[in-house]
């Protein structure tokens, strides 16, 4: 058997804004991570059964660990539980799961890396290994709680947009596009739907390509249980129906291939 | 000791399969478990035509549980027959097909259509609450349930097992009329029907409203439903429905299950089939049992 769960050490855990976390985990997943992949955690409550797919923000796979920044979605959630742990302790993931980005797509490309709230931590470690003509990264957040930005403005060129104005340029990361008339051939996103649903739509008109990071509620998390489906244009070879699994087929899927 | 046991004249190498729905065709978990340590792998359930299943969200976590409401998202038969059973025909396991439809005819023509194929039993799907075809009350009436299980039996060329809902008034009504109609054996309990409000959207957690519930949140409510239908008949049970550890699968046999079913849990841990077998064939050298049949129904 090639895939276990796993029992993994937390190495270090910070709050990077509020409601924000950012959690280093000692793990085999490291070795073979890729940027776009997600884990699935576990809580070490048992009345929690099931794994909270989690992207993965960072790869050092030489030290074997991996960095998870995510959202406590609200009080008594698996992931208040995981904000409340500390370096030392330790949980269970299975992972890495899905299939990622593909990077070797961007290369010579003018590129946009768009990731907007709790989806923009997975675009980091794309943003990392990107080889491509033009990087330029568009973060899209709600305030002035600019998380990550560092980090980014050393693997790119950083834009960003708020909600509120506070940092840049005010709206959202489309807005950022077209207020500093920036172009691309080729577009990663990662985000709330809505989000996708534009860039999509504005990548279709303006005929470039782009992948697509989608989210949705799943059980098992390696594609067993269908219950973490998308629409699709075609009918799918695997579920010969017009549903893809996103925790297997993706997350990453082709902004065509998608009905979001 | 052995763990082998015989339902309805098929012989599983130890009395553990898989929840059908949990498992996908076995290949998901291939990866984590092998599958030829398993008494058999129980697969999703097939119709005659592909089904596209229900809107998202189709899962929410519950205490102690989950909800689903898949709605019996398939390739269909045809499909499932190419690509499915030639894949689980390389393990050394039982194979059983869980069989699902909208309406008799739609249930006969994929159990006509594995006549010739090499499962080894069928179970046949009368009692998911997620599909909106006015069905459901099909499971939940004794008459209807005995006259399909004839209809089943009478081209069935494997072993029919009929699945029975939790969601009725008296067990043991339906059991005895699926044993009437010729089942060779039943299984139980399906999901239990649930609702699940997400009070910060202000709307259903699941976008078909209702969903089956399992997990170990219903065990208990599984392990009475099993004794009281072994109570009532003498075909073979296969028991589920919130089985998370060994425990809990020697519980269920012990109320009368001959063989018992892993679901909800193998998506707490893929492997957890295995960690059951080997528990269940622990007790048995502590408590000095020779067989799984001593167990069976071992407590009255």
């Amino acid at each position: 058997m090639t895939k276990k769960k796993e029992q993994v050490q937390i190495i270090s855990q910070v709050q990077l804004a509020e409601g924000i976390f950012s959690m280093w985990i000692c793990t085999e997943a490291a070795k073979t991570a890729k940027p776009g992949q997600f884990l699935s955690m576990y809580t070490n409550d048992g009345t929690k059964l099931l794994p909270r797919p989690i992207s993965i923000c960072e790869i050092d796979r030489e030290g074997g660990a991996l960095r998870v920044v995510y959202r406590v979605t609200g009080e008594n959630t698996g992931t208040e539980q995981f904000s409340r742990m500390k370096a030392g302790e330790s949980l269970f993931i299975v992972g890495p799961l899905g299939n990622g980005f593909p990077l070797e797509e961007a290369k010579g490309k003018k590129a946009f890396l768009m990731g907007g709230g709790i989806g923009v931590p997975p675009i980091l470690e794309l943003a990392k290994e990107m080889d491509c003509g033009k990087k330029q990264i568009i973060a899209g957040y709600r305030d002035r709680q600019t998380f990550l930005r560092e980090e980014f403005e050393k693997n790119g060129e950083l834009f960003i947009s708020t909600e509120d104005g506070s940092v840049g340029v005010k709206g959202n990361v489309l807005d950022a596009v077209r207020e500093l008339g920036l172009e691309a051939d080729i577009i990663f996103a990662c985000g709330p739907t809505p989000m996708l649903r534009a860039i999509k739509q504005y990548a279709e008109e303006k005929g470039i390509t782009c992948y697509i990071s989608l989210e949705e509620r799943m059980a098992c998390g390696i594609g067993a249980c269908l219950g973490c489906v998308c629409k699709t244009k075609e009918k799918d070879a695997h579920s010969n129906v017009n549903n893809k699994r996103i925790c297997k087929d993706g997350p990453v899927f082709l902004s065509t291939e998608v009905e979001i | 000791m052995d763990m082998k046991v015989n339902i309805a004249g098929v012989e599983w190498k130890n009395p553990v399969t898989v929840a059908s729905g949990t498992f996908g065709s076995g290949e998901e978990f291939s990866d984590f478990v092998d599958l030829n340590r398993l008494g058999a792998v129980t697969t999703k359930g097939v119709a005659n035509v592909p089904w596209s299943g229900n809107p998202t969200p189709r899962v929410a976590e519950v205490y102690g549980g989950m909800m689903n409401a898949i709605g019996l998202q398939n390739p269909g038969i045809e499909l499932f027959c190419q690509r499915d059973i030639p894949y689980l025909k390389q393990f050394d396991t039982k194979i059983i097909v869980n069989v699902c439809g909208h309406a008799p005819e739609e249930y006969l023509a994929v159990v006509e259509r594995l006549a010739d194929e090499p499962i080894d039993m069928m179970e046949i799907n009368i009692s998911c609450p997620n599909v909106n075809a006015g069905f459901l009350a099909f499971g939940q009436d004794a008459g209807h349930v005995e006259e399909l299980t004839a209809q089943i039996k009478k081209i069935a060329k494997q072993p029919v097992i009929m699945k029975l809902t939790p969601n009725v008034t008296d067990i043991t009504e339906i059991a005895k009329a699926a044993e009437a109609g010729g089942a060779d054996a039943i299984s139980l309990i399906n999901t239990l029907t649930g609702m699940k409000i997400d009070i910060n959207r202000r709307t259903f957690a699941l976008a078909n409203k209702t969903g089956g519930v399992s997990g170990p949140a219903v065990h208990p409510i599984a392990v009475r439903m099993v004794y009281q239908a072994a109570q009532a008949v003498n075909i073979p049970i296969i028991g589920m429905g919130g089985i998370a550890t060994a425990e809990d699968a020697i519980e269920m046999i012990l109320a009368g299950a001959s063989a018992v079913s892993v679901g909800t849990a193998n998506f707490h841990d893929p492997a957890v089939t295995l960690k059951v077998i080997d528990g269940i064939e622990k007790y048995m050298e502590k408590q000095g049992f020779e067989t799984v049949k001593d167990m069976v129904g071992a407590v009255r």
